[in-house]
């Protein structure tokens, strides 16, 4: 039996991974990338027509909540890895926060059978840094390792406990496995709904300080610098956290961290102009325009990593809330490249190629993946982007279950088209084919 | 301006001179009414109001049902709606029911800054906050502009000083917006961790001296102290918080001579406000309260158009 051939003609290839930004063609033989190179032309090859096109390593988010097992009603595998093949992602890390939590070995294979069962991109499992997240005793991170975790995470939650938290990342330099961490001093962001500041006072809410965030970015920092370990903070909002991490950095602190599309794109008036939106209310809170655009220039420059989704998927009854009690969080696979091609690459703010490296290989590094890039020989994770065309962005249309979205009816430029995982189209001309 | 152009009142904030200016020259003749020894006018017979207080209230509950009352207006309310919360019953169901209900109006207090709002959006009824977290109390706003207007005959270039815990209090809210909107200098003066970041904005000026913000005061608003705050140590103790910014009649008699002391109440005698002061001839705490009724009156007939 011949191998399956797929060839992707004319499209613009960016591959971070070899430092390629050129005009190419691209051979895909079963699973793997078989060729990259002009003019390439293969008998009895499936052809894509990518003229006009950018050509990419499928993205790679590590941060999204498929609420699989427990929260079925508001996502599940099968549901979001749909939703992130039709946002171009091939791999996302789900976080552990599920009923039951994923704190053992026996989660981590749940997760992973089923994602091989219903899933259409690749699912990492990320497993809790303590038992039930209750912040209290770590769970077991080696047998979890063993089973396929590729990150750890209290998400939804942070480490109370300094030991604890010391004791995780101490422990965890055994599997080379990254702490994802939540940032957020519960006794300074109490029971806040926004952002603590000039919104709070103008709309009569519960606000969450900065400093709940950056006092335990900078203990987890001095606590990494001291034991080691791989510190990766996750959804950075201020631009306080980006001067911590920078130093961090700069004086060799193993650190990376992520920031999500929405605190790149959105502040907090977004909270004010919507008139109490509750698709507006997430953890960290929208911050201010100074913080975007902190967080901006720290994505260019390489203090931030990656992007990272923090998709939250809700049900509709669990936003339809009044504010304060409305569930933290919004959708975001679907939306991800859209938004920030069109806020932050066509306005010039950032170049498609840094964006691309951020979505691809920056993360996939971080959990030490094959994907993110384009190299021969290599699984073919792809996707290929159009980013001429403008759409609307209409949440009944969304694989995801979750309709949670501040961005309904926004107009959007840059779509993503065609995606290949392990070398079958899961997604053409924008609609799904499984 | 003979007309609201508007279907709800939920705030102070976006609300013009104008529109203030009518709804308060519309109360002053509602309370010519309160002052009849016959208090009731058929102009809303046959109209049906509904009040869901989710948050315990005496005097704003009172004060609707009775401003309903003098209009002839239908009105029926839950004093604590808390009861279809208490039950697990989404605000969108609540909303659901009372709409096919058929009130025109709703009446709404609730803990969470914006449910009003929400309700608002939801329904056709117009809608009046009664008091939202600690956003906004429009009509608590309405009423003491009211209450200093009968008194100064103008709001514009009065200083209003507003002492107490700003940072929890709805009504601080609507009182800046309001006397900032109609020409009034208001100054706020609080402990420090009772002053919201960016409160300015709303148009006010801060002064953490309690002395300094009274002096040459033309009105001295008194806010009611949260007894239940104190355990969230926002201030150290009552004792503490009396000798600082308590106003007293020393404190009183920095403000101009014909200052005017007003309070939304419930008051807590000795803490924020002494009763030498509070029972005293520069009080209009006691005018505040039909002014009160005066004001929802005013917009029960602005909203369901009694005029048809």
């Amino acid at each position: 039996m011949s191998v399956n051939k797929i060839l992707i003609k004319g499209g613009h290839v960016i591959d971070p991974s070899k430092g390629r930004n050129a005009k190419a063609d691209l051979l895909v033989e079963g699973n793997e990338i078989a060729a990259i190179g002009d003019h390439l032309s293969v008998e009895g090859a499936e052809v894509i027509d990518a003229a006009g096109c950018t050509v990419t390593p499928g993205f790679v988010d590590l941060h999204v909540h498929l609420r699989e097992p427990g929260f079925e009603y508001k996502e599940d595998i099968a549901s979001g890895t749909r939703a992130a093949a039709r946002g171009g992602f091939t791999s996302v890390v789900c976080m552990p926060n599920t009923s039951p939590v994923i704190d053992d070995e026996t989660g981590v294979r749940f997760v992973l059978d089923r994602a091989a069962r219903d899933g259409v991109v690749r699912v990492y499992p990320a497993g809790a840094v303590t038992k039930g997240q209750k912040g209290q005793e770590i769970a077991e991170m080696g047998l979890m390792a063993r089973a396929g975790a590729r990150m750890f995470s209290d998400d939804g939650l942070p480490v109370i406990s300094a030991r604890v938290m010391s004791t995780a990342l101490t422990y965890s330099t055994m599997f080379g496995v990254p702490i994802s961490t939540h940032e957020e001093d519960p006794s300074l962001a109490g029971d806040g709904a926004v952002n603590f500041g000039r919104i709070s006072t103008l709309m009569g809410l519960p606000g969450m300080p900065e400093e709940a965030e950056t006092i335990m970015i900078a203990r987890d920092l001095e606590l990494c610098r001291r034991v080691g370990g791989h510190l990766h903070i996750g959804h950075v909002s201020t631009a306080r956290s980006i001067e911590l991490i920078a130093a961090a950095k700069a004086d060799g602190v193993s650190v990376t961290c992520e920031v999500t599309p929405h605190h790149l794109t959105l502040t907090e008036d977004l909270v004010k102009e919507s008139g109490y939106d509750t698709n507006t209310k997430m953890k960290p809170p929208l911050r201010t325009e100074a913080d975007r655009r902190a967080l901006i220039v720290a994505l260019r420059d390489g203090i931030i990593d990656v992007v990272a989704t923090d998709h939250a998927p809700h049900s509709f009854d669990d936003k339809d809330k009044e504010y304060t009690f409305a569930d933290n969080g919004i959708t975001g696979l679907e939306t991800a490249f859209a938004l920030l091609h069109d806020r932050l690459v066509l306005p010039g703010d950032i170049s498609l190629d840094r964006l691309i490296e951020c979505l691809t290989t920056a993360p996939a590094r971080i959990i030490g993946i094959d994907g993110g890039t384009l190299c021969e020989g290599a699984a073919a994770d792809i996707a290929i982007l159009n980013t001429d065309q403008e759409w609307a962005v209409n949440p009944g249309k969304f694989a995801s279950k979750g309709r949670n979205t501040p961005l309904v009816g926004w107009s959007l430029t840059g779509k993503v088209d065609t995606v290949l995982v392990d070398g079958r189209i899961v997604l053409r001309g924008g609609e799904l084919t499984c | 301006m003979t007309e609201l152009q508007r279907k709800d009142i939920l705030g102070l904030e976006d609300m013009s001179a104008d529109e203030i200016s009518l709804i308060l020259d519309t109360a002053q003749s509602m309370r010519e009414i309160i002052d009849r020894p016959i208090k009731q006018v058929p102009t809303l017979r046959g109209r049906s109001v509904l009040s869901l207080f989710y948050e315990s209230s005496t005097r704003t509950k009172i004060s609707f049902d009775l401003a309903c009352r003098y209009l002839s207006a239908g009105s029926v309310g839950v004093a604590k709606a808390g009861s279809s919360l208490d039950k697990g019953e989404s605000l969108r169901d609540t909303v659901r029911n009372v709409e096919v209900m058929g009130p025109e109006l709703v009446i709404m207090r609730h803990p969470s800054g914006g449910a009003p709002h929400y309700l608002a959006k939801n329904v056709d009824s117009a809608v009046i906050n009664a008091g939202d977290g600690f956003h906004e109390h429009p009509t608590q706003g309405l009423l003491d502009m009211l209450t200093v207007r009968q008194r100064k005959g103008t709001l514009e270039g009065l200083k209003v000083a507003i002492v107490g815990d700003i940072f929890h209090s709805r009504v601080a809210r609507s009182d800046i917006w309001g006397f900032s909107h109609m020409g009034s200098e208001v100054v706020i003066s609080a402990p420090s961790t009772l002053i919201p970041p960016g409160i300015e904005e709303t148009g006010c000026r801060v002064e953490p001296d309690v002395e300094a913000a009274v002096r040459d005061a033309d009105v001295v608003c008194v806010l009611r102290l949260q007894l239940e705050r104190q355990q969230q140590s926002f201030f150290p103790s009552v004792r503490e918080y009396h000798a600082m910014y308590g106003i007293d009649a020393r404190r009183l008699a920095l403000a101009k001579p014909d200052a005017l002391l007003m309070h939304p109440g419930p008051m807590n005698r000795g803490v924020e406000i002494t009763s030498e002061i509070a029972d005293g001839p520069q009080s209009i705490i006691l005018d505040q309260v039909p002014n009160g009724v005066a004001v929802r009156m005013a917009l029960l007939y602005l909203l369901l158009g009694g005029g048809e």
